[in-house]
This record gives C-alpha cells, sequence and structure tokens, in this order.
C-alpha cells in the first residue's frame, strides 16, 4: 500500500530534493552558483519531467495502481507534466527578479554578502514547493490529503507574494491573500467535515461507493450535499471564481509579474483537480434530474451559477482596468469561468476539456505576463496600459508576443486558445448545457474589448512620453520565454490530437466506473426496431 | 491540387517575412499571380461543373478523435468563388503600388494571410476548418485597417471585429451542436459539412418550447424546433457578415477607413462568405425552419434594400455611398437565396460574382482619386470628365453595371434575383416559396433609389463644371490621368463585366447542379407547410387530421448512417 503509493510520488520526491538543493546553494557565497539557482530549479523540473511517463507506463504502473485506489488513478500523468513544463516557463520569467538591487550593490561593492539577506535560494525552493502541492494533489486519495496538499501549494505563495517586490503593495497584499486564503482554507474544511459526516470514510474512493448507495436508497443525505457547496466554495477561492474571487486583482497587482503569473496558474490547477476529486466522490452519475448532468441538483445550482457569474463578472471587471495585471487578473477570473463549464459537464469530455484548458491557459497567459516581465521604466514594473502605447514601435518583438498571446486567451482560431475553448464548448454541448456555452461565447465576444486593447494599443497609438523611457528587462531568459509562448501557441494546434488523446488517457480509469460514459455506448446497443419506437416516443412531432 | 493553392499565399508569407522590405511588393505579386494561374488551371481541371458533386477533393486527418480534418474539395459554386479571390488579390497588390509606402512587409504579409484564408472559406468541406478560416479572415482585416486605415482607424477596426466575433461565437454554438446531435445519434464524431446537413435535417423533430409565465399570465409562449434554433444562430454568424438589416452598423465605417485594398477585399470577398455561408450552411441545414421564416428574413433584406438605399442618397463621402450601396446590393442577393427556387439562388450566386467585379472596380476607382486629391467629398470636385477622361469612363461603367443596365453584369443577376422572389409563391408547380409578387415590387424600388443615388453622384463628379480639389503633394509622382498601371487593374474587371452581362448562361449553367442538391428539400416541405396552414385556418378542425404525418424520422435517418 504505501509502496503503491510512494511509487507515484517520485516526481514529488525528485522536487523535494530539489528544494533542498537550491534552498542551500541559495546561501553560497559565490556569485555565480546563486546566479544558477533559475538552472538547477529547471533542471529538478526537466528531471520530475522525465520520470513521470516511466512511472505511468507498464505493468508495475498497473499493479501500483490498484493498490493506491486513485479515483482518478492515470491523472497524474498528463497534470503533473503539465505542472512541470509550465513550472519551467515560470522559472525562466522569474530569473533575475528576486534580490536584484541587492545583488547589484553586493557587484559594485556598495553592499556585502550576507546569507541572511538573500531570498533567491527561498524564493526557489517556495517556487518548488508550491509545485509540488500541486501534483500531491493529483495522487490525493482522501481528503486529509487533498487538504494538506491544497495548502502546501498556497502557503509558499503567500510568502512568494510577499518577498517578490520590496514594496509595500506587495506587502498589503500577501497580507491579504493569506488572511483570504485562510478563510477559504477553514471553509473548505468545514465542508470535507460534513462530507465526512455523511460518507463515514475520507478515502475517496470508499466515499464514492458510499455515495453511491446513498444515491441508490433515496438520494445524498442533505449533510453532505451542503459539505460539497461548502467545499467547492472554499475551492473556488483557488480557482479565482466567484464568490471568492475577490482577492485576485489586488493580489496580482502588488505581487510582481512573474509570481502574479505562477498566482494565475499553480493554485488554478490545484483548484480544478481538486474540485474533479471532490465532484468525482458524488460522481456525475445519473441522479440529478434533467438538465443537471448528473451532479446532484443544488451542488448543480450551485457550479452553475458560479460559472455564469465567474465569466460574466471577470469580463466585465477587465473591461473597467487600466491596469495590466489587473486586467489580466479578470481575465483569469473569466477563464476559470469558461472552465468551470467542463467541470460541470463531467467525465466523458468535460474533465478532458478541463485539464486541455489548464495547458493552454498556462501557455498563453504565461505568456501574457511574460511581456510584462520583459519590460521595466528605471527598474519599475510597467503597470497601465497606457505603458503598452507605441510598445511596437521600440519593442516589435514583445508587441507581437502580446498580440499573440491576447488573441489566443480571446479564443480566435487558429491559435491555441480557440481549440481549448472548442473543446470546453463541445464538451458544454455535449452534457446539454447549450445555455452555458451560449452565455460564454458571448463572454468571449465581451472580451473581445479589452484583449483587443492589448492588441491595439502597442501598434496604433503613438508612444506616450512615459513609454518612452521602457527599456528591455536585463534577462534574456524571460524574452525567450515570450518566444517559445508564441511559438507553442501558434504551432501547437498542429498536434492537438495527441494532446486531446493525453487528456482522454488522463481520465481513464474514472471513466470506466461511471456510468456516465454509457450514452454514446448503448445508442448502438438495441436492435434498430425497438430504437425507432423509443426514439418516436421520445421526441414530438412538430404540428 | 487544392492544398497548394493554400499553401502558396503562405509561403508567399513566410518569404516576405523574411525578404527585405523592398522586395515584398514583388514577391506578393508573384505569388498571388501564381496562386491564380494555379487556380485557372484548377478551373480546367475541374471536370464537375454544372453537377452538384465536389471535385478536386484531397484529405487530411487533423484532429481524429473529434473527426476534425482539413478536408478540401470545391463545387462549381465555390470554384466560381475561389476564381473571383484569386483573380482579384493580385489586382490589390497591384493597385496598391503607390498608396502603401510603408511597413510594406505588413501590409503584403496580411494581404496574402488573407488571401489564404479566403480560399481555405471556400475550399473546406469539414466545418471545423471552414470556421477556423472564416474567423482568421479577421485577423488579417483587423491590421489591414489598424495599421493603414485613416483617422477612425481604432474605431473601425474594433467595432468590425466585435461584431463578426460576436456573431461567430453564437454561430459556432450552433455548429457544435449540430456536431454533437450526429454524434449522439451515430456514436462517431465527425464535422463533414454534407453529413451534417443531413443531420441537421432531423433536428426539426426535436420540440423546443419556450414558455415564461409571470403572476400566471403567459408573457411569452412559443414553440418551435431545435432546428430554429440552429437558424437563429448560424444567422447570427452570417448576417453580421453579408450584412443583413440590422447588423449592418459596422460595414460603412470598416469600409470607410479601411485602405484602397481593404476595402475591396472586404465588399468583394469577405461580404461573400456571409452570402456563401447562407448557401451553404443555411439553406441545406435548416429547411423546415428556412420555409416557416423565410418571409421575415427577406423582409429584413428588403429594409435594408431600401434604407440603405435612402441613406446612400444622402451621403458626401463617395466611399461611404459605395459601402453603403453595397449593404443594399447584397439585401438582393439574399432576397435571392430565400426566394427558394432555381432562378433566384442562380441570381443570388450569380449577384455574389457581379458584385464582386463591380464593387471591388468601385473601390478602386475611388481610392484612385482619393490618392491624387485626398479628398473623397463629392462637394469638393466636379467635372472630372474634363480633366481624367479614362478614369470617368470607367467610373461611368462600373456605376451603370452596378446600377443594372442590361447588357452589363449587374442587370441579369439583380433581374434573377427578383424574378425569383416574384415567381417564389405558393402558385409555382416546381418550386413554391413563400415569397411572391409584392416582395419583388418593394424590393424592386430600391433598383430605382439604386439608380438615383448613383447616377447623382456620377453626375456630381464627372460631369458638370470642373472643379478640382486641392492636388496633395502625394499626388506628384501620379499622371493627372490614370497610369498604364492603373488602367491595367480595371481593365480585366470590365472585360468580365460585359462578358457575364452578354453571356451568363456558362456561369448559370455551371451552378445548375449545386443549386439543385440545396433546393431538393424545399418543394415538399413549402407544400407541406402550406397545406398545414390551409387546414389550420379552415374552419373544421377534422381536416387537420387530414395532414399526411411527416416522413423520415430520426431514427430512420440513423438506420441509413449505421448502414453506410
Amino acid at each position: 500500500m504505501m509502496a503503491d503509493k510512494l511509487w507515484f510520488l517520485v516526481p514529488e520526491l525528485i522536487l523535494f530534493a530539489g528544494v533542498v538543493v537550491v534552498s542551500i546553494m541559495g546561501l553560497s557565497p559565490r556569485k555565480g552558483v546563486r546566479d544558477s539557482l533559475p538552472l538547477i530549479t529547471c533542471i529538478f523540473l526537466g528531471m520530475a519531467f522525465a520520470v513521470i511517463p516511466a512511472l505511468y507506463g507498464g505493468e508495475r504502473a498497473e499493479a501500483h495502481m490498484e493498490g493506491a485506489a486513485l479515483l482518478f488513478p492515470y491523472l497524474g500523468k498528463f497534470a503533473k507534466m503539465v505542472v512541470c513544463l509550465i513550472g519551467i516557463g515560470l522559472v525562466m520569467i522569474s530569473t533575475g527578479m528576486i534580490d536584484r538591487k541587492y545583488e547589484r550593490a553586493v557587484q559594485t561593492g556598495r553592499a556585502t554578502f550576507d546569507p541572511i539577506r538573500a531570498t533567491r535560494g527561498e524564493y526557489f525552493s517556495f517556487f518548488l514547493l508550491s509545485l509540488i502541492g500541486v501534483m500531491l494533489c493529483c495522487s490525493a486519495n482522501d481528503l486529509i490529503w487533498l487538504f494538506l496538499s491544497l495548502e502546501l501549494t498556497s502557503l509558499p505563495t503567500y510568502i512568494m507574494v510577499a518577498m517578490s517586490r520590496s514594496s509595500r503593495k506587495a506587502q498589503e497584499a500577501a497580507v491579504k491573500y493569506f488572511f483570504l486564503g485562510a478563510m477559504s482554507a477553514a471553509m473548505f474544511l468545514f465542508g470535507f467535515a460534513l462530507l465526512y459526516g455523511a460518507a463515514g470514510t475520507i478515502v475517496l474512493s470508499e466515499m464514492r461507493s458510499a455515495f453511491a448507495e446513498q444515491i441508490a436508497t433515496g438520494g445524498i443525505n442533505a449533510i453532505g450535499i451542503f459539505g460539497m457547496i461548502l467545499a467547492v466554495l472554499g475551492v473556488s477561492f483557488k480557482v479565482v471564481a466567484a464568490p471568492m474571487h475577490f482577492y485576485a486583482p489586488d493580489v496580482y497587482e502588488g505581487a510582481a509579474v512573474p509570481v502574479a503569473a505562477f498566482l494565475a496558474f499553480v493554485p488554478k490547477t490545484a483548484g480544478f483537480i481538486a474540485l474533479m476529486l471532490l465532484l468525482g466522490t458524488m460522481g456525475w452519475a445519473d441522479h440529478g434530474g434533467p438538465g443537471t448532468t448528473g451532479l446532484p441538483g443544488p451542488v448543480f445550482s450551485t457550479l452553475w451559477l458560479v460559472a455564469v457569474i465567474t465569466m460574466t463578472l471577470g469580463n466585465i471587471g477587465a473591461l473597467l482596468q487600466r491596469s495590466v495585471k489587473r486586467m489580466l487578473a479578470y481575465s483569469s477570473i473569466a477563464h476559470s469561468g469558461y472552465m468551470l463549464i467542463g467541470i460541470i459537464a463531467g467525465p466523458g469530455l468535460g474533465l478532458n476539456a478541463v485539464l486541455f484548458y489548464l495547458l493552454v491557459y498556462g501557455i498563453m497567459n504565461t505568456g501574457a505576463f511574460t511581456v510584462l516581465a520583459a519590460l521595466e521604466r528605471g527598474g519599475q514594473e510597467i503597470e497601465t496600459v497606457e505603458d503598452l502605447a507605441g510598445l511596437r514601435v521600440r519593442h516589435p518583438g514583445m508587441a507581437a508576443v502580446l498580440s499573440i498571446c491576447a488573441g489566443s486567451l480571446l479564443g480566435l482560431p487558429p491559435l491555441l486558445g480557440f481549440w481549448g475553448k472548442l473543446y470546453l464548448f463541445m464538451a458544454g454541448v455535449k452534457a446539454g448545457q447549450i445555455q452555458l456555452v451560449v452565455i460564454a461565447g458571448l463572454n468571449s465576444a465581451i472580451s473581445a474589448w479589452y484583449y483587443l486593447w492589448l492588441v491595439t494599443l502597442p501598434i496604433m497609438a503613438k508612444p506616450s512620453p512615459q513609454a518612452e523611457t521602457i527599456v528591455r528587462s536585463p534577462s534574456m531568459w524571460t524574452r525567450a520565454m515570450g518566444a517559445i509562448a508564441a511559438i507553442l501557441i501558434i504551432l501547437l494546434p498542429l498536434f492537438s490530437n495527441r494532446l486531446v488523446e493525453a487528456t482522454q488517457e488522463a481520465t481513464r480509469g474514472y471513466l470506466a466506473t461511471t456510468d456516465t460514459g454509457r450514452k454514446f455506448a448503448d445508442v448502438e446497443e438495441p436492435p434498430p426496431g425497438e430504437s425507432s419506437e423509443t426514439a418516436r416516443a421520445e421526441t414530438e412531432q412538430p404540428h | 491540387m487544392l492544398p497548394f493553392l493554400l499553401l502558396i499565399p503562405l509561403i508567399g508569407t513566410v518569404a516576405i517575412i523574411f525578404a527585405p522590405a523592398k522586395h515584398a511588393k514583388a514577391i506578393a505579386l508573384v505569388t498571388s499571380l501564381l496562386a491564380f494561374i494555379l487556380s485557372v488551371v484548377l478551373g480546367f481541371l475541374f471536370d464537375k461543373w454544372g453537377t452538384s458533386e465536389f471535385g478536386l477533393t484531397a484529405e487530411i486527418p487533423w484532429f481524429e478523435t473529434f473527426g476534425v480534418t482539413l478536408n478540401m474539395g470545391v463545387d462549381s459554386v465555390s470554384m466560381l468563388l475561389v476564381l473571383l479571390t484569386t483573380l482579384l488579390m493580385p489586382l490589390c497588390v497591384w493597385g496598391s503600388a503607390t498608396a502603401i509606402t510603408e511597413r510594406l512587409k505588413e501590409f503584403y504579409g496580411w494581404l496574402l494571410v488573407i488571401e489564404t484564408a479566403m480560399v481555405g472559406v471556400f475550399v473546406a468541406t469539414d466545418l471545423i476548418f471552414f470556421y477556423v478560416c472564416f474567423e482568421l479572415t479577421l485577423i488579417p482585416m483587423f491590421f489591414l485597417i489598424a495599421l493603414f486605415g485613416g483617422e477612425n482607424r481604432a474605431k473601425a477596426c474594433i467595432k468590425f471585429f466585435i461584431y463578426t466575433f460576436t456573431g461567430s461565437m453564437i454561430a459556432l454554438a450552433g455548429f457544435i451542436y449540430v456536431a454533437w446531435f450526429h454524434a449522439d445519434q451515430t456514436g462517431m464524431w465527425t464535422f463533414d459539412i454534407s453529413t451534417l446537413a443531413g443531420a441537421s435535417q432531423q433536428l426539426v423533430y426535436i420540440p423546443f418550447s419556450l414558455h415564461w409565465n409571470l403572476l400566471g399570465w403567459n408573457i411569452l409562449e412559443f414553440d418551435i424546433t431545435a432546428q430554429h434554433l440552429v437558424l437563429l444562430a448560424l444567422l447570427a454568424g452570417f448576417a453580421v457578415k453579408v450584412p443583413l438589416f440590422p447588423l449592418h452598423t459596422w460595414l460603412p465605417l470598416a469600409h470607410t477607413e479601411a485602405p484602397t485594398a481593404g476595402s475591396v477585399i472586404l465588399a468583394s470577398v469577405l461580404l461573400k462568405l456571409g452570402t456563401y455561408g447562407l448557401y451553404r450552411f443555411v439553406l441545406p441545414m435548416a429547411p423546415d425552419a428556412v420555409v416557416e421564416w423565410a418571409p421575415f428574413i427577406a423582409v429584413l433584406a428588403i429594409i435594408g434594400i431600401l434604407y440603405t438605399a435612402l441613406i446612400c442618397w444622402v451621403q458626401d463621402d463617395i466611399k461611404k455611398l459605395i459601402a453603403y450601396s453595397s449593404v443594399s446590393h447584397l439585401g438582393f442577393c439574399v432576397l435571392g437565396l430565400f426566394a427558394l427556387n432555381p432562378l433566384g439562388l442562380q441570381g443570388s450566386v450569380l449577384y455574389m460574382l457581379n458584385h464582386g467585379l463591380s464593387t471591388g472596380a468601385l473601390f478602386f476607382l475611388v481610392g484612385m482619386i482619393y490618392e491624387r486629391y485626398h479628398t473623397r467629398d463629392m462637394n469638393s470636385m466636379s467635372g472630372l470628365s474634363k480633366i481624367m477622361p479614362i478614369w470617368s469612363f470607367f467610373m461611368v461603367f462600373f456605376v451603370l453595371s452596378s446600377v443594372g443596365l442590361p447588357g452589363l453584369n449587374g442587370f441579369i443577376s439583380e433581374f434573377l434575383c427578383l424574378i425569383g422572389t416574384f415567381t417564389a409563391s405558393l402558385d409555382n408547380a416546381a418550386y413554391p416559396g413563400m415569397l411572391g409578387p409584392w416582395y419583388a415590387a418593394i424590393a424592386s424600388v430600391g433598383m430605382i433609389f439604386a439608380a438615383m443615388y448613383l447616377l447623382i453622384m456620377v453626375g456630381k463628379v464627372v460631369f458638370g463644371p470642373l472643379k478640382e480639389p486641392s492636388v496633395s503633394h502625394n499626388a506628384q509622382s501620379l499622371p493627372r490621368d490614370l497610369s498604364f498601371r492603373e488602367i491595367s487593374i480595371l481593365l480585366p474587371l470590365a472585360v468580365l463585366c460585359v462578358y457575364i452581362g452578354f453571356r451568363p448562361q456558362p456561369f448559370t449553367e455551371a451552378m445548375e447542379g449545386s443549386i439543385e442538391q440545396v433546393l431538393s428539400p424545399y418543394p415538399a416541405r413549402v407544400e407541406r407547410l402550406a397545406r398545414r396552414r390551409e387546414a389550420l385556418l379552415s374552419p373544421s378542425v377534422r381536416e387537420l387530421s387530414t395532414v399526411p404525418p411527416e416522413d423520415t424520422p430520426v431514427d430512420s435517418f440513423r438506420e441509413e448512417t449505421n448502414d453506410g
């Protein structure tokens, strides 16, 4: 049992070794060693990435899989690989951010190196710890594990926000983030407790059979439903969904750009995986009545409302912003709303679409933040959209990356974002949620307003005097990441079939245990004569 | 062969990106000419003229899990539109030679991208491939307006983008719904257009009713079918593009602000994407809903014809006048489509070609004036025939073609559209329709209006006492009248206008098969609807039960596809 669990934790263990190595090396008095920290972090992430396919393939994996008793046995393969890849991208845009002034002072002899003041090692070890948290989420098989891994994802980020900039804003943001995060943790912990009360177990797969039994004998009891709603609302803090989204614009604005990019992807991924696991215990089995995609009625209504409010508030909020970071924060909220469609639709297509979209969103959102990270004025970040005016004249490459990322976030074919959205919409339509899909489509149209700003301002507006002083930030890796993101956004659609297959594989084990995948299967089962009878009975003749 | 037609402009784009800016124009000209030559060759190789079949097909798998492919093929209608597109592109490149002096790489690069996208729209036989190309036309046009447009370009390009994008998002929902319906029935995802058209016709058996009562009062109550919803969704996408009243307000702004080549592409090809979408998707996919709602759509088209014609009358800006006249003219095109008989459809498809030729040429002509005088105000110029006789000749020529002078191309298509509408009544034995003489009579007033506003414009600008706007500095390099280059742009268009005017038969015969295929579900449905209405109107309820039951319910369709 233990060995089975550990088998799937090898990538986490590798990253944990990375945490130790990085935090020690960060104290080294030699500048070369300290400067190599991002590279070391990337190497550990790369090693973890390389190990994952081996762990999930072959007969040994199958044997371990049974012992581990996971709800989504193969989820980890896709999700962990995505986390490692986007993690490497996030490291690339973080290079040269932490301790920049201090390092320069040491270099010029104005200060002597003091290990107590150096925070670069700590930053990257917290970075890795948070990623470990997400990866642990994928392998969670009970509520406590899930809770701990969610907190392991979030706790380092509070500190990362505070240490990312030496401004008051960052500290304010960190405190705000911490308290709201603690509140949400309390909320979903309470929900977990109620779920335990309702199911009598904390092991997810056992909860699933307990709830299945309750469904068979007259429905899940009210405590369970209430606990699930509380848990969903609590986790909606991690995925930045309404009603727990209020912190996002302030925190993203306060944190340094790379950390904001981190916050927009990593906790969100953990949150969506947690949602999949939690809702997976009640299943998308047909017990919610017509039109509820099989979720229990109240849970379905909650998620439906959360999705609609999240995407609408996010898009309307983004329209009103002058600060690019706040705009991207609201856009992050809106995208969570889109992804919730997949969660509502459930296995079959919905969860695959969510996983696919997480990858897509990770690439395009990191790309958009990269542009902000790659530009600066007098050592300060650029803030408002006016700063982007006329960017094309002085920084054509960055303007192009920003246009491509904004187009992809908008969901413009043939860019990557379109395929993510198409997949989600297909899942929504298949689950019978056409209203949701139409609302999401109209929301995409609203979002065109502000994403087009990000395209038109750099290429059309005359550079404002303040924009003239913008220079490239020194890190070459940041710019490289921008280019990589842009290339991926354009070229990945060619390989999206492979990616879609990967997402199908990720939810494979769960699908086998549910009856929701049956719809396509049994259409072909009954003999034609019989099926035509039922079809005629079901459909009403037009008059 | 078709993939090459898509690849040639793309290769040109890549070449432009890496070549020095001074060669951009030459590369664009060569690639667009190559694409034109290839499409002419393909026109000869294409052996399905006059039939309903698709030729030159190519199957390229892409996204197997969902059956998304890059499958291509053309039938006679789309082949004609491909020819129109590839003919106009070299002219656009050639016509921008003096107007565009900076950011050459971007301009010509985006021109070639838009060529790929437009050809892609016409050759796609896969719904998602079509949609991707349909949306891809937005991006280059957005940048052409944003980078090279007039003063008000920011507003114009954003308005253009958001209108079209909103509509097509809703259309996408409709497309996915149809594809899902097919997948649900057969257990297999596909986006093949003709397969989905068959599936969508079955949607009429899925009722959809909306009842909304407040305090016991029925506020809203209507019963429709899922096919009606699909029709609404697709109309949202295509009516914006056509544009159909009242969704036309983006067009005048975008046309006026776009550079000349952009206006030509917009008017000649991009608007046709809307009518092509109506022809290729709306008519085959939602026949029952179309039959029921054809009168409403026709009324919108007629309002558009008359209303925008009146707007044209009061324009001072020549470019804006021509832009609004496009809306008015495309109203005829839509009217012809919803007449649901061969005459109307022939007229409509021919109208797509003719409007592309003559309005494209008119935008070129306005661009030439603008390049010389930097104004398009009708009041600041008059009597230009005295100093620019060649320009004036072409102006009068294309205005007459646009007005519909018999002998030129505009006449035959407008006449066919109106005849189609006129005969589209229930009395027509072969192809009964839901429109009729009244629709044609009212719409034909639009022809009179068109003659008025266009001839008044010609009268002001070309004839009368000479009044020349102050020549701008840019004009020094240009001759006073048209240069050889400019004549070489207009001449091919003029020749085609005359040819189609005198011999439209090859074109109408070529499209017959495809049109019959599109119309095949209609006569039975129109008659059924008419009988049902008769029965409803007659006093005896007993007759209701005499209406014969509907054939082909959902499951028989499923059996067919399972067997195949």
